[in-house]
């Protein structure tokens, strides 16, 4: 595919990704910050995103899989994670984090478990999204176009 | 001892030093990077302890020769982190005769006005919500410069 082609279809998604909630403004921001001193800045923040997330995940899993749930401790996983997605501009991420805290509150955990389930598909639609952006990214760069900046 | 305050204040060829507190990976590299674009040097710490060691406020550095304390400029911190909470940093920080003058600013992802006056009533120089933007610190910037 030609480098205009490319470019034009990363603009495209770029803005679908906005459009349909999955990132928000917050994400402009950590673009905003990348610069010729860090080139890979969007890159590295996202995938420190993502181990985190994995990890806060796992650790909710099995936290939900205990036969007396601690609640307060999964209440500050989701917590972190909030903090986290909120971080990136990973919106829909963070959204799920809000019910998921007021089920911890109520201490339940069959609701706490639909809210896991909830969280981990809409991270794993993420990572997705984001994955993609960043091969149209090194398409571009690997048929020597420059990435174009959106908004 | 007028030690600490001729070092506190900026020249404006100088960088100012911030020392940047989270116990979140993510929010710490965000902070860092956020701090260097406005011109800051920035050390970060990821929980109350490794702050206050790093400022030479901790348990066993009452005779020590640590004077790291006096080379920051700003301390930034979040409000929620597990041990030492932002806000016990601050009343550490206040207490001390040689940081307490250092400005203290805390952040927040949750809004919470009792939270906010807490804070401000210790000291703190600013309360700030997460995430940081870009205009956010770019005001703190200019009010270091104008702090002294």
């Amino acid at each position: 595919m030609e480098v205009g082609q490319l470019q034009r279809s990363f603009v495209e998604y770029m803005a679908s990704l906005f459009r349909e909630g999955f990132l928000d403004a917050q994400f402009s921001q950590l673009q905003q910050l990348q610069d010729d001193s860090n080139p890979d800045f969007v890159v590295e923040v996202v995938s420190l995103f993502f181990e985190d997330s994995e990890r806060l995940l796992n650790d909710l899993t099995m936290a939900l899989d205990q036969p007396n749930v601690d609640f307060k401790q999964v209440d500050a996983h989701v917590h972190q994670l909030k903090g986290s997605s909120s971080s990136v501009g990973a919106q829909r991420v963070k959204n799920c984090c809000v019910p998921f805290r007021n089920c911890c509150e109520e201490q339940n955990t069959e609701t706490c478990l639909r809210c896991l389930q909830q969280i981990k598909q809409e991270y794993l639609l993420v990572k997705n999204k984001l994955q993609t952006l960043f091969e149209l990214e090194q398409q571009i760069v690997a048929a020597g176009g420059a990435i174009p900046m959106v908004q | 001892m007028d030690f600490y305050s001729s070092s506190s204040t900026i020249s404006s060829h100088e960088e100012p030093h911030v020392l940047a507190v989270d116990d979140n990976l993510i929010d710490r590299k965000l902070v860092e990077k956020l701090l260097k674009k406005s011109s800051c040097k920035v050390t970060t710490a990821e929980n109350g302890l490794r702050a206050l060691e790093y400022l030479g406020l901790g348990a066993d550095q009452e005779h020590s020769t640590n004077n790291n304390g006096s080379k920051v400029n700003m301390i930034i911190t979040d409000y929620c982190m597990p041990g030492m909470s932002g806000y016990e940093l601050l009343k550490k920080i206040k207490e001390s005769s040689i940081l307490k003058d250092v400005p203290v600013v805390i952040v927040s992802s949750e809004n919470i006005p009792t939270r906010i006056d807490q804070c401000m009533e210790e000291g703190a120089q600013m309360f700030m919500l997460k995430p940081l933007k870009h205009s956010d610190v770019k005001r703190l910037r200019c009010q270091l410069m104008q702090y002294q």
